[in-house]
């Protein structure tokens, strides 16, 4: 996709976070020294107790956060100097005056993208989460799954090269999260782009990632770096005996190093 | 329909009955005119002052509206500012607070030695008593922006003009419209008062100077539709906020505001 240096890239990493602490000004450590790397069109969940600092490391990749020692570098760079990253939030976080179209057109808006081109990007983005009828709506019309299809548009709509999702179905209830999941996995299907995403669901972990790096305890270092290794994703899969056996091995992972 | 019935009839009846009971009271306990005239004679003297005081309405009016204009656009821009930063905050906003608790009445004066008699002076004071709650109000909706949309601001590098242009001053509007309607019933009050000071009689006079002069003159039933008059005049101008909050607030959250 990128023109310049695309044999080089390919191999390189797309982000790489090397030792990164996180110490906030009152004393309290959010982090200690988290390291992984993940290749261009990976797709790896971020996952642990609450209080292990995922969202952190999620932050410090949006740029959001900087660590305290260590670094944080997508495509070799500072994370808030890179454009192509895109995030999605616990919540829809959506402007409730703006239409769902102008929703979506924010980032564009923002970056000084001019108007036509803005309409027809976020109308595009809309239909690839199927909510291209509803553009005109205001977000207080529409159910909190369709709010956070929004969401998704509005990421989608830079054309990120690294996707990254902050618990991003966590309110929502099981069959729409299922649905959202799906999605999801059909969206990276076809992009590839690189995606990143935050849960503190094994199961969803499992069932979306190639990778899961699973984090312990309170600012736990790494418990466990695991590629995940069952057949391919199909209906039935989140019944599958093959899917359960690696929920229940990365499980183990996580009880074996998480300690408290 | 029935509901829309329902809303006017009740006052309208309330206040016929409180008209009758006003003029009984006059009537049968035989109140001098100077003292509190009947609201026949109130009308009766609105009719034959019709002219004056609908200039002076509109005098006062338009003297009022333009303070009110004026307090409102330099109030959201000054509430803004001082939402920039909390050093500019701690630094002004004591001292705009000082300036809400100085007696309007006290300087109006002042306000006559600076910019002479008539409307200036007048729309001068206005600005003074409205822009305070204009300030507050916009300082307040703009603090109150919800944090995690300023995050999504700050993750897709917006600048601070556009952060307060497409975040903040939306977020703020339902609060800034509240201050507004407190500025639009102060504006008049405010009007009103520095013509008691800085107002002149004669062809031109404005509603505070007909006031001042029909007590004077012991014309009280013409001061009773004077003070009726500059109800109205304020009124009107915060039914004109309503309807401009109205107007930005409708489609905010549906059926709300």
């Amino acid at each position: 996709m990128v023109s310049t240096d695309a044999q080089s890239s390919a191999h390189s990493p797309v982000l790489s976070v090397q030792d990164a602490r996180l110490v906030y000004p009152n004393g309290h450590q959010a982090l200690d020294e988290v390291s992984f790397e993940l290749e261009p069109g990976g797709f790896l969940a971020l996952t642990g107790p609450s209080g292990c600092g995922k969202t952190s490391v999620l932050q410090m990749l949006a740029g959001l956060l900087r660590p305290t020692a260590g670094s944080v570098r997508v495509e070799g760079q500072d994370p808030s100097r890179v454009d192509g990253i895109a995030c999605c939030f616990q919540d829809p976080r959506l402007l409730p005056w703006r239409s769902v179209g102008a929703n979506v057109a924010l980032p564009l808006e923002l970056a000084g993208v001019p108007g036509s081109d803005r309409t027809d990007r976020a109308t595009e983005a809309l239909a690839r989460v199927g909510l291209e009828q509803v553009a005109d709506r205001l977000p207080h019309q529409l159910s909190g799954g369709m709010r956070m299809r929004v969401s998704i548009a509005r990421a989608l709509v830079v054309r990120p090269r690294l996707l990254l999702l902050d618990e991003p179905f966590g309110a929502l209830d099981e069959v729409t999260r299922e649905q959202l999941d799906d999605e999801l996995l059909r969206l990276w299907d076809e992009d590839r782009m690189t995606v990143v995403i935050v849960t503190h669901s094994l199961r969803e972990a499992v069932y979306l990632a190639q990778r899961v790096v699973v984090m312990a305890g309170s600012a736990g270092p790494l418990v466990a770096d695991t590629p995940v290794e069952f057949g391919g994703r199909t209906e039935s899969t989140r019944t599958d005996h093959a899917f359960n056996d690696e929920v229940q091995r990365v499980q183990r992972l996580l009880r074996s190093g998480g300690g408290g | 329909m029935k509901s829309l019935f329902m809303r006017f009839i009740p006052p309208f009846i309330v206040a016929v009955l409180f008209l009758l009971l006003w003029e009984g009271i006059v009537v049968v306990f035989e109140i001098k005119p100077f003292l509190l005239p009947s609201p026949v004679a109130v009308w009766e003297s609105g009719r034959e002052h019709w002219d004056q005081l609908l200039q002076a309405a509109l005098r006062t009016g338009g003297a009022a509206l333009l303070g009110f204009v004026l307090a409102g656009t330099v109030g959201v821009a000054l509430g803004s500012l001082l939402g920039l930063s909390r050093w500019l905050e701690r630094g002004f906003y004591p001292p705009t607070l000082l300036l809400q608790m100085v007696p309007l009445i006290a300087i109006a004066p002042l306000f006559v030695i600076w910019f002479g008699f008539g409307a200036r002076s007048t729309i001068a004071a206005t600005v003074v008593v409205a822009i305070f709650p204009v300030i507050a109000s916009t300082l307040g909706g703009i603090r109150s922006t919800d944090p995690q949309l300023l995050e999504l601001f700050r993750f897709h590098h917006a600048s601070r003009l556009q952060t307060w242009w497409k975040l903040q001053l939306p977020s703020a509007s339902p609060s800034i419209i509240t201050g507004l309607r407190v500025a639009a019933g102060l504006s008049v009050i405010g009007a009103i008062t520095a013509e008691f000071v800085s107002g002149y009689t004669g062809e031109s006079a404005p509603l505070g100077s007909i006031i001042i002069a029909s007590v004077q003159n012991f014309q009280t039933a013409l001061m009773f539709a004077a003070v009726l008059i500059s109800s109205l005049v304020g009124f009107l101008l915060f039914g004109l906020v309503n309807v401009l909050g109205w107007l930005v607030l409708h489609h905010w959250h549906g059926e709300h505001s």
